[in-house]
């Protein structure tokens, strides 16, 4: 079965006009050893219900936790159901990046909306209409700030290891060095960062919250890195923005994160978005695509791609990135997002997943045991060491249907608390966790 | 239309959490003290508003979409209910291997399916998209010459023909590009054979190319770059005109990029999320990216592997582009596969034949999957562009085709229309060549001002590239 459309009867047809009388005629040019013969080896064809049926099987091989205390890199935050819908809008779903304007505006203007919003949460100048994930936007921000003399990349050991592992097979590509500042309390060492800034550092990355879920003194570092000459980016949690210090307070030049917080489901890993927004004087070196407001004949407004002098099918191996496609119904969705929960709205859902997390951080460790690993304000992630092997704790939870903190030692587990989970659930973990322990 | 910020009005609101007593207090030294400016819209107006951008945004569910290049075909509608199943929407991509054996299982024959398609031995699909997959591709040639002590190749072979995506591609991992002409647009030997060297890493190729040309030489162009020391990357953008008929295994090519996106039907969003899954021979799976996946016996694992370039994403991939496309290849089977393929290049040679009596196609041929149409004579004759001509089938309702691409065709139109395509829209659309040639050099209608018949005319794109207004409110 295939989604052809034609009778035998119009195929026929076609292929007169084509001047041949079999389809197989117009294959008989290729090469002579190019040519695979017969079918290949892979089961037939079968209808819609048996594909609908063997999928919805495979889908069972899977668990899904109706209580996640998981995150690290990945949110479970609740999806309004107008913004689900509105995400599957088939318009927006089966169109192309828009490279017709006059009949694309409904896209280019929603995409024009999602940069002003990305710049109105970051606090920064100009966004672009998002690249494949929070870890390769770390990479394009790092790309942005290298040149001549600058060629090394500064980062802090507390972001996400898999961006770090990330950034570090694009330094590989791009012959670069990364090198990791050490932490104090789980937090960027001041004086190592200092240390480490020399004339030849290009950036330095670190993210807000971090992987440990602290909030780092983003404002100061900035300093200590600007005084050195060299770029400052973050990556930041776009739901913490309605409540903690944004990149722009904190003067980043660069400020890149993982959107999937934005009403993008959790999907096994993707597809997620990146967001990128930067200073002014950075724009012309932001990759990726970006939408402009320009006017048309008749004097309307209305938006286009624009400053595609950057882009790699104008600059071609001139350019410093080659992403062409990017994320765009994810950017979408996490713009819908925006709309739906408002200014007042992201604040209540930062500030719930704020005093959830530190509703449950406050009752773990008052079980005997369980004790924070570090002392510092975090916002919804948080590392507590565990009296038992994480292992052990988390099959109990799972025996309960409850997905468990991230194991990232023998007895250390994150945490992720966020306004998806209720007081309840956190009540049940608590107590789950005190009889593994006993 | 209005945007969105315009139609704002204080205190409307779309959401409502639970209630909850909870107060705990933050530093005011991490506290955000910049206003937030995000629109106020209570959920009515949020869906109005969307529902009404969308209405301003042609898609492949309203009609024939022939983007050269792009392979618009129509997507199943059982792909998204597929990846909206709550067994693979709902699962974190960090939860213990033993609870996600579902998604590794999908992951799994998925590579079995498009390993046999190109017929190459291994795949990842942790790249995101074409230009990643590319990206992801350069890297692993970068690291297998390495390993060798093969220091001196830092060249990439791309002829003129090729997709922007590649020598950006290239030249990310630090390649320098050296560019070949085509002749006759397919790639000359004696062109290719002049910059053969110990210096080459490999060459990108693209078969059938970007005119839509199955490369004659191409087990000879494979051959060459083989013995000179280099590795041959394929670019998958075109695979819709060779599954089941062809594989890129037999052309001599040692990896390949695929779009998810393009051939295995799966919607591209208005640019995106795609795939741009790789697959490559025995020579290279040894650095394929971080981890891998390990099927022992039915169970199945993730492995990290030393020699592997590591990861280039976050986590997988774009996990469910890849389980929509896997939807698609069980639907269609080896017979469908081929028929696809089959279908997909004889649509595009019937639009060519019904139309070149009219039109000079680049190179007179029968064509595979997609044809280049070069509209140079006709500008000359009539004053009129290809641009001019995109612009008013954009009055008749059709999506222009691919425009000044490929770069060696100077008045490019780049005709794919798909398999998905009836015979009837296929006559609409020769119909239609046919009208606004006779009307182009009777000049009845003023090409320069198309579309005449829409809501917005041609925008300002210059003015917008001198004063960009990137943002509400610049």
């Amino acid at each position: 079965m295939s989604y052809t459309v034609n009778s035998k009867k119009e195929i026929l047809e076609m292929l007169e006009a084509c001047g041949v009388d079999d389809i197989s005629k117009l294959f008989e040019h290729l090469p002579s050893g190019t040519k695979y013969e017969g079918l290949l080896n892979l089961d037939e064809g079968k209808s819609e219900m048996e594909v609908y049926n063997f999928m919805k099987d495979m889908s069972k091989n899977n668990v899904v936790y109706p209580t996640i205390f998981r995150g690290a890199g990945a949110y479970k935050h609740y999806i309004p159901s107008a913004v689900k819908n509105l995400s599957s809008l088939s318009n927006f779903v089966t169109s192309y990046t828009p490279y017709q304007p006059e009949i694309s505006q409904g896209l280019l203007q929603a995409l024009f909306e999602y940069q002003s919003m990305i710049c109105d949460i970051t606090g920064m100048d100009v966004s672009n209409a998002s690249v494949y994930d929070g870890a390769t936007a770390a990479c394009e921000a790092m790309n942005m700030c290298l040149d001549r003399k600058r060629k090394k990349v500064l980062v802090s050991s507390s972001v996400n290891p898999s961006t770090l592992s990330v950034m570090k097979t694009y330094a590989y590509a791009y012959d670069i060095e990364i090198i990791e500042v050490d932490l104090k309390e789980g937090l960027v060492d001041k004086e190592d960062l200092k240390d480490k800034l020399k004339e030849d550092i290009a950036c330095f990355y670190v993210e807000n919250p971090n992987y440990y879920g602290l909030l780092e003194d983003i404002i100061d570092l900035g300093n200590i890195v600007h005084e050195n000459g060299s770029k400052y980016i973050i990556g930041c949690n776009p739901i913490s923005l309605g409540l903690i210090t944004s990149p722009s307070e904190a003067n980043a030049d660069i400020a890149v994160g993982e959107g999937q917080s934005l009403g993008i489901p959790l999907s096994f890993g993707g597809p997620y978005f990146g967001f990128m927004a930067c200073k002014r004087e950075l724009m012309r070196k932001l990759p990726g695509r970006i939408v402009g407001q320009t006017t048309d004949t008749k004097g309307q407004r209305g938006f286009v791609l624009t400053l595609q002098a950057r882009e790699q099918h104008i600059r071609r191996e001139k350019a410093s990135s080659s992403i062409c496609s990017n994320q765009s119904l994810c950017a979408l969705t996490g713009a819908m997002y925006l709309a739906y929960v408002g200014p007042v709205g992201l604040n209540e859902v930062a500030k719930r997943c704020f005093d959830l997390a530190h509703y449950a951080f406050n009752q773990i460790i008052k079980i005997d045991g369980f004790t924070p690993k570090y002392e510092g304000e975090f916002f919804h992630e948080f590392v507590i060491k565990t009296p038992i092997h994480v292992d052990i704790i988390n099959q109990y939870l799972d025996n309960n249907n409850i997905l468990g903190g991230l194991g990232i030692s023998d007895n250390e587990m994150l945490f992720c608390v966020t306004e998806a989970n209720s007081i309840e659930e956190i009540d049940l973990l608590v107590k789950l966790l005190k009889e593994v322990a006993l | 239309m209005k945007l969105v910020y315009e139609t704002s009005t204080k205190d409307h609101k779309g959401l409502q959490l639970p209630k909850c007593d909870l107060n705990y207090e933050l530093d005011d030294k991490y506290k955000r003290k910049e206003k937030l400016n995000l629109p106020e819209l209570s959920e009515v107006e949020v869906v109005r508003h969307y529902t009404a951008l969308s209405k301003e945004t042609y898609s492949v569910d309203d009609g024939i979409y022939p983007l050269g290049s792009c392979t618009m075909k129509y997507n199943p509608k059982l792909n998204e209910e597929v990846a909206s199943f709550e067994g693979f929407s709902q699962v974190h991509p960090l939860q213990d291997v033993s609870t996600v054996q579902g998604c590794l299982q999908a992951l799994d024959l998925a590579k079995k399916y498009v390993c046999t398609i190109t017929g190459m031995d291994n795949a990842s699909f942790q790249p995101a998209a074409g230009a990643h997959g590319e990206f992801t591709c350069m890297m692993m040639i970068k690291k297998y010459h390495e390993e060798r002590n093969d220091t001196k190749r830092k060249k990439i072979i791309i002829p003129d023909s090729a997709h922007g995506t590649n020598p950006a591609s290239a030249t990310m991992c630090g390649f320098e590009t050296v560019t070949i002409k085509s002749e006759n647009g397919i790639v000359s030997m004696e062109e290719l054979n002049k910059v053969l060297s110990d210096e080459i890493a490999g060459i990108m190729l693209t078969n059938p190319n970007t005119l839509g040309l199955y490369e004659k030489e191409i087990l000879n162009i494979t051959k060459a770059v083989h013995d000179c020391g280099g590795l041959a990357y394929y670019d998958g953008a075109n695979l819709n005109a060779v599954m089941g008929i062809s594989r890129p295994g037999e052309m001599g090519f040692d990896c390949l990029h695929l779009n998810l996106h393009k051939t295995f039907s799966t919607p591209h969003g208005g640019g995106g999320p795609g795939s741009g899954a790789i697959c490559c021979n025995k020579k290279l799976e040894k650095y394929l990216p971080n981890p891998i996946i390990k099927n022992e016996e039915g169970i199945y694992t993730f492995e990290n592997i030393d020699s592997s370039i590591g990861k280039v994403k976050d986590f997988y991939g774009n996990f469910t582009v890849v389980l929509k496309a896997l939807t698609y290849m069980l639907r269609l089977g080896n017979n469908g596969i081929r028929e696809t393929s089959e279908n997909a290049v004889l649509n595009a040679n019937y639009i060519m034949n019904g139309i070149k009596d009219l039109y000079d196609v680049a190179i007179d041929e029968v064509c595979m999957h997609e044809f280049v149409l070069d509209l140079s004579r006709f500008k000359k004759e009539t004053g009129f562009s290809a641009l001019d001509v995109s612009k008013r089938l954009i009055d008749y309702g059709i999506h222009p085709p691919t425009m000044y691409f490929p770069l060696i065709v100077k008045e490019a139109l780049m005709i794919e229309p798909t398999e998905t395509e009836s015979k009837e829209t296929l006559d609409m659309v020769i119909d239609i060549f046919r009208k606004i040639h006779e009307e182009a050099y009777s000049k009845s209608v003023d090409l320069t001002k198309a579309p005449l018949n829409t809501k917005y005319g041609r925008m300002d794109e210059v003015t917008s590239a001198r004063n960009p207004r990137l943002k509400y409110g610049d």
